[in-house]
C-alpha cells in the first residue's frame, strides 16, 4: 500500500477494523515512520513479542494510525542481541513503549536517548525478562532496591515536590516530581508503572473467553472499549464476524460506558474547582445510569457483557422504552447543569487557560483521544475508521482548539449529547438477529486487532493464537500510553494547586498503561 | 445567575439520599478483640482511607459512586481521609502488586491502631484474574492483616458499605 511517496508492503486483513498488515526489515522502520508522520498519520502502540519458538527471534511490532486505519508492521529482530532503530525521534510517544518492550522483553531500541527503566521498578532483576516463553511466570524474586534517576533542576529558589504513589484522594498510584518555583511549575516528571501485575504474561495460554475477560480488566473504566477491541481481535483470527445485532449491542454498550465516564468527570471537574454541589448532580445522573445497566444488562458497569463472538445478553422487554426515557432525562438535566458551570465565574476563572496543550504541540507529541480532540486533532476511530455500526449511525465528532481544562470539559459536554443521540438510534434502529456466533477455534499462528473509540481515546487489542485455540501474545494498548507524556509540557507554568484539576480534565489510566 | 440556577436545581432536586444498608457480618474473616465502647465510638464517626494497591480501577469506580448522593456516607458517620494516620479503616482494592507491596506495607504501618482493614473486589480477596505471579501478590491478606472481604468485581457500593460497617460492629 501506498502511505506518503513510498510503496510499502502491507496487505488489508478481514475483520471489523482496517488493518494493514506487514513485516518490513527493523531499519526500515524509521522511514516508514516518517511517510506515516508525512501523510497525518500517528504511532498507536509498539510492542515487543518472543518469537523464537516460531523459528525466529524476537519481534517489534508498530501499530500506526493512518487516515485508511490502522497500520500493523512487524519487524523480526534476531535471537541474539535483539534491537531495532529508535521510534521516538519521529514519534516521541514511542518512547515509554519502548522503554517498556525493553523491561519485558531486553529487546533494545538503538539510539534512544532515553534508556531508564520504565514498568520494571525492583520486583524482578534487571537481567530477567517477564515476557520471554522461558521466564516462569509464578517467579518469586526479593525484591531490590528501587532507585530511578529522576532529571534535576537546578538553581536559585528551584525545590522539588514529590507526590505518590500512594495519593491523598480516590485515585490510581503514581508519582509525580513537580519542580517548582514558588508555587509554579518549572518541570513535571511522571513515574508510573506501579500497578505493573503481569497483565502480558498472565493472557499466555488463556481461553478466548478468559483473555475477553482479562483484556475488560487493563482498565476497569473503560472495559467495553478493551472487551470490544479484544473481541474484535479474535474474530478476526477465527475469520468470524459477529452477528449484527451483536455488534449494535456492543456499541449501545460503548456509548453507555462513554458516557457514564463523561458525567463522572464532569462532576469531579466541579468538585475539583470547589463546586462540590455540580459534583453531586453529576453523580447522582451517573448513579441512576449505572442501576438502569444493572436492571437492563444485568452489571452496573456492563462488566463481561461483550463476549468471544457476540453479546452475552440482549435488550430485555421495555429497555427500548427506559433507555430512550432516560436519554432524555439525561440531556435535560446536562442542559442545565452546563448552563451552570458556564456561567457561574469561578469555575470558569479555574477552567480557562488552565493546564493547555496548543494543537501543534499535540500533534507534535501524538495526544489522542478525549484531549487530543480538545486539542484540534479531528481523530476518532468511530468516524476515520468506523466499524459496524458505526458505519451506519454516523457519529459527529466534538472537537475543540483552545485545548486547556475547558476545552476539556466542553467535548466532554458535547461527547455526552452525541452519545445520547446515539443510543436512541442505536436502539431504534437495531437489527433483530442473533446475539453469537460461536467462533471457530483460530489456527495456531493466526493473528487479529482489533481497534476501539472507548470514552478516553482509542483502544487497541493485538493477538497471536497458540495451540488449541489459547492465546499466545496478546498486547493490550491503552491510550494513556500516549497521553500521560503530554501532560508534563501541558502543566508547565501553572501553579501546583491546578495540577490537581488538569490531571483530572485528562483522566488517564495508570492501571492501562502500567499492564 | 449562576446563583439563581443553582438554587433552582437545588430545589427541583430534593433528597435523593436513601437508608443505609446493615452490616453484613457474613464477610468478616478476622474478629478481633475490642472494646465495646471503642465499637461505640467508632460506629458513629468513622474514617476511612482508600488504598489502590494494583487494580484495575474498576473498584475505584464504585469507592466514587459511594460518595455520591444516594449513598449519604456523611450522613451515617463514615468519612474519607487523606491520610492513613487520621484512618480507622483502611479499604484496599487490588491484586497487590509487588511494586506497590512496601508502600501498601507503610500505609499499614502509618496508620494509628485499633484499625481495620477491608479488602474490596474478587482482586482484593483472592487476587481476581491476575492472580499470584512475578508482579502480583494476589489477594491483600497475602501482605497485610485482613479483618472483612468485600467480594465483586466490582463490589457495589452497598456492598462497599456492608463490609466498612462490618468491620466496625459486632
Ligand atoms: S475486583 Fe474487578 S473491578 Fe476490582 S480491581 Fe479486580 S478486576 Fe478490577
Amino acid at each position: 500500500m501506498r502511505i506518503g511517496d513510498n510503496e510499502w508492503p502491507l496487505e488489508q486483513r478481514p475483520g471489523c477494523t482496517p488493518v494493514w498488515r506487514g513485516r518490513v526489515p527493523a531499519e526500515r522502520l524509521p522511514a516508514l515512520a516518517h511517510d506515516v508522520r508525512g501523510c497525518g498519520g500517528q504511532l498507536t502502540a509498539l510492542w515487543g513479542s518472543d518469537d523464537r519458538h516460531l523459528g525466529g527471534g524476537f519481534a517489534i511490532h508498530v501499530a500506526f494510525g493512518i487516515p485508511q486505519g490502522t497500520a500493523w508492521v512487524s519487524s523480526d529482530l534476531g535471537a541474539e542481541a535483539p534491537a531495532y532503530p529508535d521510534l521516538s525521534a519521529v514519534f516521541p510517544q514511542a518512547d515509554r513503549m519502548q522503554r517498556a518492550a525493553f523491561d519485558l522483553l531486553g529487546i533494545v531500541a538503538s539510539g534512544a536517548v532515553d534508556a531508564r527503566r520504565w514498568l520494571r521498578h525492583g520486583a524482578w532483576p534487571e537481567d530477567a525478562w517477564p515476557l520471554r516463553r522461558d521466564f516462569d511466570a509464578a517467579t518469586r524474586f526479593e525484591p531490590t532496591l528501587d532507585a530511578y534517576p529522576f532529571i534535576q533542576v537546578e538553581g536559585d529558589g528551584v525545590h522539588e515536590i514529590p507526590v505518590g504513589p500512594i495519593h491523598a484522594g480516590t485515585i490510581e498510584p503514581g508519582h509525580f516530581r513537580f519542580s517548582v518555583i514558588g508555587d509554579r511549575i518549572l518541570k513535571l516528571e511522571e513515574r508510573l508503572g506501579y500497578t505493573h501485575k503481569g497483565i502480558e504474561k498472565r493472557f499466555e495460554g488463556m481461553t478466548a473467553e478468559e483473555g475477553a475477560r482479562l483484556a475488560g480488566r487493563v482498565s476497569g473504566d473503560s472495559h467495553v472499549a478493551f472487551a470490544w477491541a479484544c473481541c474484535m481481535a479474535l474474530e478476526s483470527a477465527a475469520g468470524s464476524p459477529p452477528p449484527a445485532r451483536a455488534q449494535w449491542l456492543r456499541a449501545l454498550f460503548l456509548e453507555r460506558e462513554r458516557v457514564a465516564n463523561h458525567l463522572g468527570d464532569l462532576g469531579y471537574l466541579g468538585n475539583d474547582v470547589a463546586f462540590g454541589i455540580g459534583f453531586m448532580q453529576f453523580w447522582r445522573l451517573k448513579e441512576e445510569w449505572l442501576r438502569l445497566n444493572a436492571r437492563l444488562f444485568g452489571h452496573r458497569y456492563l462488566f463481561d457483557r461483550v463476549v468471544p463472538g457476540g453479546v452475552a445478553c440482549d435488550l430485555p422487554a421495555g429497555a427500548q422504552a427506559a433507555l430512550t426515557d432516560q436519554c432524555d432525562v439525561v440531556a435535560m438535566h446536562v442542559r442545565q447543569l452546563k448552563e451552570i458551570y458556564d456561567e457561574h465565574a469561578g469555575i470558569q476563572d479555574r477552567f480557562v487557560a488552565t493546564g493547555i496543550v496548543k494543537p501543534e504541540l499535540a500533534a507534535r507529541l501524538g495526544l489522542t483521544g478525549l484531549a487530543g480532540r480538545a486539542s484540534g486533532q479531528a481523530v476518532d476511530a468511530r468516524v476515520d475508521a468506523p466499524c459496524p455500526p458505526y458505519d451506519q449511525v454516523k457519529v459527529a465528532i466534538v472537537t475543540h482548539d483552545h485545548g486547556d481544562v475547558a476545552a476539556r470539559a466542553e467535548v466532554r459536554f458535547g461527547e455526552v449529547f452525541e452519545s445520547l443521540r446515539l443510543i436512541q438510534e442505536l436502539v431504534r434502529r437495531m437489527p433483530a438477529g442473533p446475539l453469537l456466533a460461536e467462533l471457530p477455534t483460530a489456527a495456531a499462528g493466526a493473528e487479529g486487532l482489533g481497534r476501539v473509540e472507548g470514552w478516553r481515546g482509542e483502544v487497541l487489542v493485538a493477538l497471536r493464537m497458540g495451540a488449541d485455540g489459547r492465546l499466545e501474545r496478546v498486547h493490550a494498548h491503552d491510550p494513556s500510553w500516549q497521553n500521560w507524556p503530554v501532560m508534563e509540557p501541558g502543566v508547565l507554568g501553572n501553579i501546583v494547586p491546578d495540577f490537581p484539576l488538569i490531571n483530572k480534565s485528562f483522566n488517564l489510566s495508570y492501571s492501562g498503561q502500567d499492564l | 445567575m449562576a446563583t439563581h440556577l443553582i438554587l433552582r436545581k437545588i430545589l427541583d432536586t430534593g433528597f435523593v439520599s436513601e437508608p443505609p444498608p446493615a452490616a453484613d457480618p457474613a464477610l468478616r474473616t478476622r474478629e478481633q478483640d475490642l472494646q465495646e465502647e471503642i465499637l461505640k465510638v467508632f460506629g458513629q464517626a468513622l474514617t476511612v482511607r482508600h488504598v489502590d494497591a494494583g487494580s484495575c480501577n474498576g473498584c475505584e469506580l464504585e469507592i466514587h459512586a459511594l460518595q455520591g448522593a444516594h449513598y449519604n456516607i456523611e450522613g451515617i458517620g463514615v468519612k474519607f481521609a487523606a491520610s492513613p494516620r487520621h484512618a480507622d479503616v483502611l479499604l484496599v482494592t487490588g491484586p497487590v502488586s509487588r511494586n506497590l507491596e512496601v508502600a501498601l506495607k507503610r500505609t499499614y504501618e502509618a496508620t494509628p491502631e485499633p484499625k481495620w482493614v477491608v479488602a474490596v473486589g474478587e482482586c482484593g480477596c483472592n487476587g481476581g484474574l491476575f492472580g499470584e505471579s512475578y508482579a502480583s501478590c494476589g489477594r491483600v491478606a497475602n501482605v497485610i492483616p485482613v479483618d472483612v472481604e468485600v467480594p465483586g468485581c466490582p463490589p457495589t457500593p452497598v456492598a462497599l458499605l456492608q463490609g466498612i460497617l462490618a468491620a466496625v460492629s459486632r
